[in-house]
């Protein structure tokens, strides 16, 4: 089996100061991998860095793409690298704002991604938009609305289908549950979970969330001042944490 | 199945002033075929930890734990996945779930991530369900909000959906009335008929008496007992 994402020494300054440092690990296919650290530990540079969002100063993010194999998305062309964003890849922001267009109705906002790829048939994409909606547990009779109207919680939902509509092979995730309530961030990991088995997708989630990464992520990579400090399975790296900064992290979440 | 020669285990604290805690050393012992051997030993001997060690969530820092073939010290992540997924299954003393999803969902998931058809997981979920005795109205319900026996009988069926090969089992008779017990006891002996190797902590001696074969002393690996 090929590895769908190998990242290898990537790495990224801001000026002096470093965003994340000579970093590489391998996502294999299905696999869910989990980022966690606190506020400017380089999580979400990393993941920009993956997701073509932001060119790292060395290093290389070799995806595994349909047509042409293993290829190097930091030196491919940007067109080429936009259409992996349109086709291969989804990013689910923490803030559904900066995800979605709030001035167009939920069914657009989950169109407009299927048109992006050459979909042109109106009753096909209302359809296929209807059938994403349902899965995101939309009800169809909000389609036509805008998502201004929608609770944090279904704005979030809304952003998933659009995202996963075009069926992606790998999708970024940078705190998917940030500014959700409890209630609604359980309902949120309960469908990314079964999205994810049933669709056979990878996932590099960011997050501070332990509970969320325990319950999603089959590998975690712990990140302290940019630098990948401990990484493994994630069961073992939350009950057995062996670098000093996992373990003060663990034993920093309260118990309820 | 479960071959396991010189193991040990320590803890380092690093923000308790590096404390290292070492608290086993020279682990040995296998399990076959059909066999079910108990772990045994006082609160502490390591009872636990091994059983952590083997599932992968404990790190193994000397010596050498194989499950089916697969050297677990030092194992890629994946390759103790796919073991999860297909060979070893775990029943733990606590279920951990997320919060909303139905008890007979959390039973069929281990089916459910094989790929196996959801129609044929959730049947098979009910039948376990239905045999140890929980309500069919609780089926549809988290089992969040269980009494402590409920959850550990959801635990159970989660642990013997699949006919794993290798079978840990962390007290799977605590917390249960007689009548379950029984249904759990003749699960275990079920297993050991298909052939699993199964190795379990039973606190229980009448349950272990009637399922294990053998007995493990854990307090034999404790390391050097007079630094303790």
């Amino acid at each position: 089996m090929t590895p769908l994402l190998q990242v290898e020494g990537v790495s990224k300054h801001y000026g002096a100061h470093l965003g994340c440092g000579d970093v590489t690990f391998t996502l294999w296919p299905g696999e869910v991998m989990g980022i966690v650290g606190e506020s400017g530990s380089g999580k979400s540079t990393l993941l920009n860095c993956m997701a073509g969002h932001l060119a790292p100063d060395a290093g290389r993010v070799v995806f595994d793409t349909r047509m042409h194999g293993p290829r190097d998305t930091v030196t491919m062309t940007e067109a080429e690298r936009r259409w992996l964003a349109r086709t291969d890849w989804a990013f689910v922001h923490q803030n559904p704002r900066d995800g979605l267009r709030m001035n167009v109705s939920a069914g657009g906002n989950v169109g407009e991604r299927l048109m992006a790829v050459g979909a042109r048939h109106y009753g096909d994409i209302r359809a296929q938009a209807q059938d994403w909606l349902g899965r995101v547990e939309i009800d169809a009779g909000r389609m036509d609305e805008r998502p201004r109207a929608f609770s944090g919680g279904m704005q979030q939902r809304l952003q998933i289908a659009r995202n996963l509509v075009t069926g992606p092979r790998l999708v970024f995730m940078d705190e998917p549950t940030g500014g959700l309530d409890v209630s609604v961030q359980a309902r949120l990991l309960d469908l990314l979970r079964g999205l994810v088995r049933k669709l056979g997708l990878s996932a590099v989630i960011v997050t501070h969330d332990l509970a969320v990464v325990r319950l999603l992520a089959d590998r975690v990579m712990v990140m302290k001042d940019g630098r990948v400090v401990e990484q493994g399975l994630t069961d073992q790296v939350l009950d057995d944490p062996q670098h000093a900064y996992t373990q003060l992290l663990v034993s920093s979440v309260l118990q309820v | 199945m479960i071959e396991i020669s010189d193991v040990g285990k320590r803890f380092v604290l690093h923000n308790q002033g590096g404390v290292v805690l070492p608290v086993m050393a020279g682990a040995s012992l296998h399990v076959g075929r059909g066999e079910c051997v108990a772990l045994t030993g006082a609160s502490g001997a390591g009872k636990s930890t091994l059983m952590r060690m083997i599932w992968g969530n404990y790190r193994c820092d000397e010596g050498s734990i194989r499950v089916a073939g697969l050297e677990l010290c030092g194992a890629q992540a994946r390759d103790v996945l796919a073991l999860r997924r297909g060979t070893l299954g775990y029943v733990s003393q606590f279920l951990r779930v997320i919060p909303r999803v139905p008890a007979l969902q959390i039973v069929a998931e281990p089916l459910l991530a094989q790929g196996i058809e959801e129609d044929a997981a959730l049947m098979r979920a009910r039948d376990l369900l239905a045999r140890l005795n929980i309500p069919q109205r609780l089926w549809s319900i988290s089992p969040t909000t269980f009494s402590g026996g409920e959850q550990q009988r959801v635990n159970i069926a989660r642990g013997f959906i699949q006919d794993w090969p290798v079978m840990l089992l962390d007290e799977p008779t605590a917390s249960l009335d007689a009548a379950n017990r029984a249904v759990v006891l003749d699960l275990i002996l079920e297993a050991k008929a298909r052939g699993a190797a199964i190795l379990g902590i039973f606190h229980d001696t009448g349950a272990r008496d009637a399922v294990c074969d053998r007995e493990v002393d854990m307090g034999a690996f404790l390391p050097g007992r007079a630094a303790a």
